[in-house]
């Protein structure tokens, strides 16, 4: 598949630029996100991939200005629509949160209150970011339910989490966001702990509403199988860095960074019967004690002397950037970096 | 639920039967009271007159068997020393003991749950970590030092407070209540207060723990991320799931206030139900004892009921069935 323009054509909703979230422990100031910059377009998905402790997750808490102490933003720019989301004030954000952002957490079990009834949990959001009255604001919830795929949601307003399966809950939490019709959505592995059949029902219903709203979409999560039916964009992240950027199909089918190429090679589909699975050598290092230079280097089968400078983050392809002295797939004499 | 009503009813039954077997014996084996309430001038047949006249002469059985009977139809004995149905004195000084126990509980919640809310969601502040400290004293005085002291500061040198008795009351439903007026209220805060500092502690040390505990939890980020106000995220989605352990132990702490806050009713002269039963308990005043301490498990049991149906109205999680 060629790249396609029409994926640039559409106004991005969120630039991040070189976002910096450190956590100042006193063991020493952890990079957490140290230099992330992606794009987020509108109607369009963004997968953002890595292992865990890659700093996927306090990406999206980031934007949502989720980020607790000993954590915070030191640095870099979050444009939502041009403004940039790291310089509001708490109560600014606070107004964005739920309405123009929401967000939908990895484990349904644990994101509803166990002591508030679903409609308190729906109705609260809803008057949080719109004056309406109780009654309008129930029947938002009621809709945004039905809307989500459960089935009588009437009667499912006056029920409390416990009573709902763990994909029903997911379904709740994703109505809730989406009770504002928002412009954006990070969704933080929200069907890693969902099995299966619900996994797949979730995804197309998400992909349906976000095709129908508009709604841009930064998909967190670790599996690339789920990435690869879902994602317009895709982002690699390793130590908190993004190391590859690029359209989906093309970052799957040839990837640049040895990383993103040693995540593909992990996925167990992919190997064949009988030979030992494949996977990437080492552990993710202590972003307390990060090796100097490219991160993944220790780790990377490719890597080399130069490897002990940081790599520049560059366009190697058309529409394709990753950071990596000696990438795949590039044909020797295009690597621009 | 009428079904567990009904069932809890019938074991609170069987743990009175069975605590009043255990008191019964627990107070024969304690000593004769005869020995204390006969005067030693007393001849033999005035000594056996009054052991008749006591019950005392039977065997333990039957007199215990016989105290049941009587029980049943609401008679719990008469008080050896005053001649009067010990359960009318029990409940004479019942409302003392009551608004007093009440009183420290209302002040614990009052102050303890404010406190630890502050010094659970800023627990780093200077004012955090002087409540936690303050805190540790209230564990640690002793309720008849701190008594002693509020005595002389607010009595004897500010001159503000009372410091003995009940002062003046009213009489409600056919019992004599001190906090209805004013000379009573005042009475009654320094008792109150002296009993409510352990409290005051242990509430705060309770919900700080609760709020550090839920405010990692992601239905608080989630509420979060949802665009709630800070105060909607603390007051509703907080503070409903850190009040279930603070139910369970502000109960019991409630019932043996009520049961044994004898100190205070001492060192403050408060005319409550812990200074009779140490009096009857000196005297051997076996009926007012064995009233007493039956009253004491009827007040438990009832307790611990009303902390079941709080926890099914507070965690929806939690239901009252009748298994």
């Amino acid at each position: 598949m060629a790249q396609t323009p029409t994926a640039n054509d559409a106004s991005p909703v969120l630039e991040v630029r070189d976002l910096q979230t450190h956590f100042f422990t006193r063991a020493g100031v952890v990079k957490a996100v140290d230099g992330v910059s992606f794009t987020v377009r509108r109607g369009k998905v963004l997968g953002l991939v890595g292992e865990s402790g890659s700093g996927k997750t306090v990406t999206g808490f980031s934007i949502l200005g989720l980020v607790d102490a000993p954590g915070r933003i030191a640095g870099g720019s979050i444009l939502f629509h041009g403004q940039d989301l790291a310089k509001l004030s708490e109560e600014e954000m606070r107004q964005l949160r739920g309405n123009r952002i929401a967000m939908i957490f990895q484990d349904p079990m644990m994101t509803l209150n166990p002591v508030l009834r679903i409609d308190t949990q729906m109705i609260e959001t809803v008057q949080a970011h719109a004056k309406v009255s109780r009654e309008e604001a129930r029947q938002r919830a009621r809709d945004t339910l039905g809307m989500v795929g459960i089935p009588s949601p009437e009667e499912r307003l006056k029920a409390y989490p416990h009573q709902f399966s763990g994909g029903m809950r997911q379904r709740v939490a994703i109505a809730i966001a989406l009770l504002h019709r928002p412009e954006l959505i990070v969704a933080d592995e929200p069907t890693t702990a969902l099995d299966v059949t619900i996994q797949a029902q979730i995804l197309a219903e998400v992909q349906k509403l976000c095709a129908q709203t508009g709604t841009a979409m930064i998909w967190i999560t670790h599996d690339l199988s789920v990435v690869a039916g879902l994602a317009d964009d895709l982002a690699v992240m390793y130590a908190g860095r993004v190391v590859e950027r690029g359209p989906v199909s093309e970052t799957l089918d040839a990837p640049l960074h040895p990383y993103t190429a040693g995540l593909i090679g992990s996925v167990p589909s992919r190997n064949k019967r009988g030979e030992p699975l494949r996977q990437i050598p080492g552990m993710t290092p202590s972003l307390l004690n990060l090796p100097g230079g490219c991160a993944f280097r220790t780790r990377c089968p490719k890597a080399q002397e130069k490897c002990r400078q940081d790599p520049p983050f560059g366009e190697l392809l058309p529409g394709r950037e990753a950071r990596c002295f000696f990438p795949y797939n590039v044909p020797a004499g295009e690597a621009a970096a | 639920m009428a079904v567990y009503l009904l069932r809890r009813l019938l074991q609170s039954a069987l743990v009175m039967l069975a605590m009043s077997v255990i008191v019964f014996i627990g107070i024969y084996a304690i000593g004769n009271p005869v020995e204390i309430l006969i005067s030693p001038e007393a001849d033999q047949m005035e000594r056996e007159r009054a052991i008749r006249a006591l019950g005392l002469d039977l065997p333990l059985w039957m007199q215990y068997l016989s105290f049941l009977k009587n029980a049943l139809q609401g008679d719990l004995g008469r008080s050896f020393v005053f001649n009067e149905p010990a359960l009318q004195l029990i409940l004479q000084r019942m409302p003392a003991t009551l608004e007093l126990a009440f009183g420290a509980t209302f002040i614990a919640l009052l102050v303890g749950l404010p406190l630890g809310l502050y010094a659970g969601l800023k627990p780093n502040s200077f004012g955090a970590k002087t409540v936690m400290a303050g805190s540790i004293l209230g564990f640690s005085l002793p309720t008849f030092w701190v008594g002693l002291m509020m005595i002389m500061v607010f009595a004897v040198q500010l001159g503000w407070l009372p410091s003995t008795g009940r002062g003046q009351t009213v009489e409600v439903l056919g019992l004599r209540w001190s906090f209805l007026t004013w000379d009573g209220l005042q009475h009654l805060i320094m008792p109150a207060m002296n009993l409510a500092l352990f409290k005051i502690s242990l509430v705060i040390r309770l919900t700080r723990a609760g709020v550090r505990e839920t405010m990692l939890m992601d239905y608080v980020k989630f509420a979060r991320a949802k665009g709630l106000s800070p105060a909607r995220v603390t007051y509703v989605h907080v503070f409903k799931n850190i009040l279930i352990p603070v139910v369970t132990v502000v109960g019991l702490e409630l019932g043996s206030t009520i049961a044994f806050s004898v100190v205070t009713e001492s060192v403050f002269a408060w005319p409550g139900m812990g200074k009779l039963i140490i009096d009857s308990i000196n005297v051997l005043d076996r009926p007012v004892i064995v009233a007493y301490l039956m009253m004491i498990v009827l007040m438990f049991i009832t307790i611990n009921l009303l902390v079941d149906l709080a926890y099914s109205a507070l965690d929806p999680r939690v239901r009252l069935e009748g298994k």
